[in-house]
């Protein structure tokens, strides 16, 4: 375990061991804290039917007349084999229900994501190379409204052009009515895809374009860009090549730490669109009362978000080097180093550009 | 009175960079009451059913059009503004409470500041949209969830930074001196924290404001929120769904942009505070360019 990597694992690891066990916790009161009779929730209109004797009964069955504490331990205890409990609003196992889900919301939030990376990053790299001048305010004005503007409302906005003014794209669902999974052509299911995706995506890319624009303007003003610059690199590529790779490393990480916010996009995104994932039944779950979907959707998400914290600081480590470094090293044999390695610098990009170094 | 008055124009009337913070933050503020004010007052005869008048666009005698059951829709939004700048405003303001009580407490109790330590990086670590649907959930949801739910789960960035200034603070010479002389916590925060984080508080709240009316307003278009017979933005949106499909593009358009239009104010509002009273959020991602909210 000496390896950068090997100890980041550890650190996250250790970090994990009492994050979930809290977080379970914080979220198995939230749910039992709501005034909300889950006997009348499972039973809905019919309960004028039924005598207090056999509420009680019902109650007793699921341990409802116990206290919270020794309820969490059971539902702790079912979680650990594997089971989640079963959902009011779909009468079937909250696991099955997941991964059932699961797929769709994949797609979505994937698709999304991989787009909003690509065009945040692209319009970020965009407004720093032309700083000060119309594009770059046009981006950040840009930025700064989509920030502001909620996504839902970007969604009806879309569908209100493409879908009914335009009529271009379907508005709603996966696939068109009355055609099944199977039979169902990937260019369907393509077309359906495209509006939630692209509301997905612009609501991701803000943040992303003013942080790229940021890095990569405090690179383009610094020491090794005018260095560049001296050696008679264009502007143009200075921000293309060593400039974008300057900022881009930490854009992949500011990117998978929106994860959570990805999700929260797509829980409005799917509710709108009617779209078949998780978000659609967090919704569904909330609204109907249904706690057991709903806590076996927050904890899948919270995994989800941490395992994509994990993977941002292992990409962060692995393009920037410095960040592998730990606090606790000495940092005196680095600096005496320091002019050695300025030289091999120097040499490196002289011999890039093809220009003879000086001295 | 008069000398207040003064001070308001000398200050408002600035032609540096403060003085246009100032002025902005003036007009935020007047925007606000005559929202609030105004949309709460409008006689319920400007929203009222009128099945002769259904899904107009928008004219001279409609400025933005009438939805399907023939309610004004100018009136609506202004109404459901008022009440979202309303819960808005309460939930900001509970959340930036509880991020200086805790920021407080962590700076002057170690014990306290493991628990608020960990209790931050668990709430960042969550997706912030589901455990802002789990805390509703937890109220049963309306106006008083979704008022909870947002006081409930925006105050750990503020709370952060918070913490990390008291920290600087109590470490200083007459904190230490105020301590040694027999203080007490509360003393001390009281009389030397909270005059010096007064800036980074209301910093901070501008910031936070209007996180807090966008995600009211998603959360009541999920219907966790307000309540659907109240006007809110959130509500109106979800009912304009079907309107919309049937081509009254003028339902949709209205109430989303007024939203986004007070956000926007507050946004650049919280920008310029943020530039002046809050450092860079230097968080356990080490990324954030100074996120607050």
């Amino acid at each position: 375990m000496n390896s950068w990597w090997g100890r980041l694992m550890m650190k996250r690891l250790c970090r994990l061991v009492w994050l979930l066990p809290l977080t379970a916790v914080l979220l198995f009161t939230l749910v039992s804290l709501a005034p909300i009779d889950p006997v009348q929730a499972y039973v809905g209109a019919r309960m004028s039917m039924i005598g207090p004797e056999q509420q009680a009964a019902i109650e007793a069955a699921w341990g409802l007349d116990q206290p919270g504490w020794i309820r969490f331990f059971h539902w702790l205890a079912h979680l650990v084999q594997g089971d989640l409990g079963d959902s009011i609003s779909y009468n079937a196992p909250v696991l099955t229900v997941l991964v059932e889900r699961f797929p769709a919301s994949l797609a979505l939030m994937g698709c999304s994501f991989l787009a909003a990376f690509v065009v945040g990053s692209g319009l970020g790299v965009l407004a720093a190379a032309c700083q000060g001048r119309w594009p770059d305010r046009l981006i950040r004005g840009w930025a700064m409204v989509i920030s502001v503007s909620p996504g839902f409302w970007i969604a009806l906005l879309f569908i209100s052009i493409f879908a009914v003014q335009l009529a271009w794209l379907p508005s709603c669902c996966a696939l068109p009515p009355g055609v099944t999974q199977d039979e169902a052509h990937w260019w369907q299911y393509g077309r359906h895809l495209v509006l939630p995706v692209l509301t997905l995506s612009i609501y991701g890319t803000g943040p992303l374009i003013l942080h790229v624009r940021q890095r990569l303007i405090g690179f383009l003003d610094g020491p090794s860009a005018r260095h560049l610059r001296l050696h008679g690199m264009s502007s143009t590529r200075l921000a293309l090549g060593p400039g974008s790779r300057h900022a881009l490393g930490s854009a992949v990480t500011v990117h998978l730490a929106s994860i959570g916010e990805l999700f929260g996009g797509s829980v409005l995104a799917e509710t709108i669109f009617a779209w078949p994932g998780l978000g659609q039944a967090t919704v569904k779950a909330a609204t109907g009362a249904d706690a057991p979907l709903l806590l076996g959707i927050a904890l899948v998400t919270v995994v989800v978000v941490l395992l994509g914290n994990l993977l941002a600081d292992i990409l962060a480590a692995w393009v920037d080097p410095r960040l592998r470094i730990m606090p606790q090293e000495e940092t005196l044999p680095r600096l005496k180093r320091l002019p050695w390695l300025k030289a091999s610098a120097r040499l490196k990009t002289a011999s890039r550009l093809k220009v003879e170094p000086k001295s | 009175m008069k000398r207040v008055m003064v001070s308001i124009v000398s200050i408002v009337t600035r032609s540096d960079d403060t003085g246009k913070s100032y002025r902005l933050a003036l007009f935020m503020a007047i925007v606000v009451t005559l929202m609030i004010w105004g949309g709460g007052a409008l006689p319920d005869t400007m929203m009222a059913v009128n099945p002769a008048q259904r899904s107009l666009a928008p004219s001279w005698q409609h400025w933005l059009g009438t939805d399907l059951l023939g309610r004004d829709m100018a009136s609506r939004t202004l109404a459901g503004l008022a009440q979202s700048l309303k819960v808005g405003l309460l939930a900001a303001a509970l959340s930036t409470l509880l991020a200086m009580v805790m920021g407080m407490m962590a700076a002057l109790n170690r014990s306290l500041d493991r628990l608020v330590s960990s209790l931050t990086d668990m709430m960042l670590g969550m997706p912030h949209f589901v455990l802002l649907i789990m805390v509703a959930y937890a109220f049963g949801g309306g106006t008083v969830g979704v008022t909870w739910a947002v006081a409930l789960t925006h105050w750990p960035r503020l709370a952060r930074l918070l913490r990390h200034e008291a920290k600087t603070l109590v470490k200083s010479d007459y904190v230490q001196v105020s301590r040694s002389l027999g203080r007490s916590n509360l003393w001390l925060a009281r009389h030397h924290l909270m005059p010096h984080l007064m800036p980074q508080w209301i910093a901070g709240f501008v910031v936070i404001f209007p996180h807090a009316i966008l995600h009211e307003a998603g959360l009541s278009f999920i219907g966790l929120g307000i309540e659907p017979h109240l006007p809110s933005i959130g509500v109106m949106l979800a009912n304009s769904l079907n309107a919309m499909l049937a081509g009254f593009w003028w339902v949709v358009l209205a109430p989303g942009l007024g939203l986004m239009l007070v956000a926007f104010g507050f946004e650049r509002l919280g920008e310029r505070l943020r530039r002046q009273a809050l450092p860079p959020d230097r968080g356990s991602s080490g990324v954030s360019p100074g996120q607050v909210a």
